[in-house]
């Protein structure tokens, strides 16, 4: 009765001999992890490029003659949905979380492995629904990536006719495809732990990703339920979301349907979203902290605990992001206080980064320098978070390039920089090969401070009133000339990150042919997945035997010990153990 | 208690639990690994028609605009049919029930009859709503005749498909038994369809007391 993959057993486990049974239609947790990577990183490119895009009308407005306002409205909708939902989302928890769960806690694959599969083919319909809206008449929706109605799908908003529908099935596609994958880490994470791995010694990562599917998993119906029935509202013209008015000189068909309700639906799922991304990051970025400054993560149980406690507030928050929408001003404060109330766990994870680092043996390697960078970009863009929940602070900022430079910095670019890091960390695991260390230095440094060159002007045009969304400013009484400047100098910037995005590219296909093998285990780390017999595991991950766990994920530098790191499927000395605690 | 204990437990102290002594600290993995993930499903599934029910009860209040200033909601035609469907379906939730009970002892006979019914039953509620769908049309009550209509549409159309989904694990459980296979063979199937069917005939009671109360 008991899943067969959790059992000590490889015969129960199919064994595909064809290169279309191994490669296409796997259900080997490791393939399905790289083809959500790479479908996840191929449409990302396509919202990078969407976003050199749009920067380039706002630095240097009218330059390119195919970026008409409808083009423009239509790249910020698709960059925006396809960065939140179809590459990090897809990345952090289809391609680490499929990749990591089973190796991290020593089972041979994902408890559903047919399912699995199938998430990944559901999840790439659901992309493949997306990009076809580029080619649909009139082209992607242009509502905003939050598509809120009435406006999304009256006369006027590009994409009205067929990208929107296609943007809604999409997404429905994916929120199926999620739910698929979803239930299948968190059970796996429930069920196929191998013996001795308890819940608490399980690494951070693996606790990062399991929160963030529940949350997911409670958070994606909402997006469901809203997409279904904004549909129905534009395709059979039920009145869900739309109000009675007047477009265009015509009354039209809808009676009685409330914008807000589709508001209230989209950010249950939207605010618990931010957390999805971020909870895979946070566990990441914790293992990448200790095993490169050979120190074990500095309180672990309050790191879990507080991803815990993170995951159920994002569930009570997600008003924040209507403060403008007229709202009762006790319903307004609740959500500030629920809001600041994250801070405290949020900043409890950020201190005890810092004092694994503090006196820690740090090795700067490039997965260690993206995890320092993700410190950074993640202090500034929580610090600013702080002016938005406030209410009364948020009103004026509502709309503005402030709003951008915030959510861009806590949640585009510091999941981006550990999801760099964790690329570069596990490379030599699922490659077998070495990456080039100076060109990886080369692509964090362009990248990390042309991040700050890009979003730390931003927060200044916000508060010079500069509006988010805007074709373009023309003559605009209260803003000064020096706006035009420095959105031309946050062109430049950007033109030069997502350049130097080539580079990393370049390193990882390079690094796959030509790279030198790799060890192993290089970084001298003490989780499961360095310890499998092969390097790239094989099918089946662990050989004719599973791993046995003794120990925690973070015995480095302890003392007496041969090594700096102690694997976790070491067994006791009998010595006993002499830490402070 | 025994989630408290996990969660407080000092892992650095090596070597702590010793693998060969507790090899299976965790309750849960009692259970196999198909039923957990059910249950979870469950969750993801009470998520979706609870928000459906929220929205339904704020849109009621008049929470949007309409062109009279008055709340749209009006009374829709309720279909007598309806009644006897909720019967049917918790005629069908019964005969499953019977169905694992049999499985259990392992009474083929029981078994067979059970599953036969129980999916026959789950069919027959499927016409009688497609049914009671024909009928609104015919009483000008369609989809997009008033919103109680159209929530009416949209709840009857999500559970429907998720019956069909049970229906489609009851066809080949179904084949596997008439085929001569064994109770052992068939009991998980036939013990999650059983739970799975109780669960969408909660969630039918309560959609379908929500959509009663409110008739108005």
């Amino acid at each position: 009765m008991t899943s067969t993959t959790i059992a000590d057993d490889t015969r129960v486990l199919h064994h595909p001999k064809t290169w279309v049974g191994k490669y296409v239609w796997s259900q080997d947790h490791k393939v399905i992890a790289l083809q959500y990577s790479v479908t996840a990183v191929a449409i990302g490119l396509v919202a990078l490029v969407l976003s050199d895009l749009m920067r380039l009308q706002l630095g240097f407005p009218g330059a390119l003659k195919f970026i008409t306002p409808s083009a423009y409205l239509q790249f910020v909708t698709m960059h925006g949905m396809i960065m939140v939902i179809y590459l990090l989302t897809a990345l952090l928890l289809g391609g680490f979380g499929n990749y990591l769960i089973p190796l991290m806690i020593g089972a041979r694959d994902m408890v559903f492995p047919f399912v699995n599969m199938l998430s990944y083919w559901v999840y790439l319909l659901a992309v493949l629904v997306l990009v076809a809206s580029f080619f649909a008449p009139g082209g992607p929706t242009g509502a905003g990536w939050t598509l809120y109605p009435p406006q999304s799908i009256l006369e006027g908003t590009p994409g009205r006719h067929w990208g929107i529908i296609l943007m809604l099935a999409s997404l429905a596609i994916f929120v199926v495809a999620f739910t698929m994958g979803g239930l299948n880490y968190v059970t796996t994470v429930l069920q196929a732990r191998t013996r001795g791995m308890t819940l608490m010694r399980m690494p951070c990562s693996v606790w990062g990703i399991f929160v963030a599917a529940i949350l997911g998993l409670l958070a994606f119906p909402a997006l469901f339920v809203a997409a279904v029935m904004m549909m129905l509202d534009h395709v059979v013209g039920t009145s869900f979301f739309m109000p009675s008015l007047v477009s265009m000189g015509q009354q039209t068909k809808f009676n009685g349907g409330s914008p807000l309700l589709f508001q209230h639906l989209f950010w249950f799922f939207g605010h618990p979203e931010v957390y999805i991304v971020a909870l895979p990051a946070f566990g990441i970025v914790s293992d990448l902290i200790s095993t490169h400054a050979r120190k074990n993560i500095f309180g672990y149980r309050m790191m879990v605990w507080a991803i815990v406690v993170i995951g159920v507030l994002s569930l009570f928050v997600w008003a924040h992001h209507m403060y403008v929408s007229g709202m009762n001003p006790y319903f307004g404060f609740f959500f500030a206080s629920s809001t600041l109330v994250i801070a405290v766990p949020t900043a409890i994870k950020v201190y005890n980064w810092l004092l694994t680092l503090w006196r820690g043996d740090i090795h700067l390697r490039a997965p260690m320098l993206f995890a320092i960078g993700f410190i950074f970009t993640f202090i500034h863009g929580g610090l600013t978070g702080l002016f938005l929940g406030n209410v009364s602070v948020d009103v004026p900022l509502s709309d503005t390039f402030f709003v951008v430079g915030h959510f861009h910095m806590v949640m585009g670019v510091s999941p981006i920089l550990v999801i760099f890091g964790a690329i570069y960390h596990w490379y030599p695991k699922i490659t077998g090969r070495m990456w080039h260390a100076g060109l990886a230095h080369i692509h964090f440094w362009i990248t990390f401070l042309g991040v700050y060159a890009i979003y730390l002007p931003m927060h200044y045009l916000g508060f010079l009133g500069v509006p988010r969304r805007y074709y373009a400013l023309g003559q605009t009484a209260f803003i000064p000339h020096s706006a035009q400047v420095a959105n031309e100098f946050i062109t430049v910037a950007a033109l030069i990150v997502g350049a130097a995005q080539l580079v990393f590219f370049y390193n990882m296909i390079w690094s796959y042919f030509k790279g030198p093998k790799a060890d192993s285990n290089p970084w001298g780390a003490t989780t499961l997945e360095w310890q499998t017999p092969q390097t790239p595991p094989a099918h089946g991950n662990w050989g004719p035997k599973l791993p046995v766990v003794y120990r925690w994920a973070y015995d480095y530098s302890v003392p007496g010990a041969p090594q700096d790191f102690i694997p976790q499927n070491v067994p006791p000395d009998g010595v006993a153990r002499h830490h402070a605690t | 208690m025994g989630i408290v204990r996990r969660l407080t437990e000092k892992p650095w102290l090596a070597p702590g639990l010793d693998p060969s002594i507790d090899p299976d600290p965790d309750g849960l993995r009692t259970l196999p690994a198909a039923a957990v993930g059910l249950r979870l499903y469950f969750g993801v599934a009470t998520i979706m028609f609870m928000l459906i029910a929220v929205v339904m009860v704020m849109r009621m209040d008049g929470h949007g605009l309409s062109t009279d200033q008055q709340p749209d909601w009006k009374p829709m035609f309720w279909p007598p049919l309806l009644w006897v469907n909720t019967g049917v379906l918790m005629l069908s939730s019964a005969a499953w029930e019977w169905a694992r009970a049999a499985g259990r002892r392992g009474q083929m006979e029981s078994l067979r009859a059970g599953l036969v019914a129980g999916g026959a039953l789950a069919v027959a509620f499927l016409a009688g709503q497609l049914t009671v769908w024909r009928q609104l049309e015919d009483a000008g009550c369609g989809l997009t005749a008033t919103t109680m209509s159209a929530f009416f549409y949209l709840i009857t159309a999500l559970h429907g498909l998720h019956l069909l989904g049970g229906l489609t694990v009851w066809g080949r459980t179904t084949l596997k038994v008439l085929a001569g296979g064994e109770a052992a063979e068939v009991e998980q199937s036939v013990d999650l369809c059983a739970i799975y069917w109780h669960f969408l005939l909660l969630v039918w009671l309560v959609m379908f007391s929500l959509l009663l109360l409110n008739r108005r």
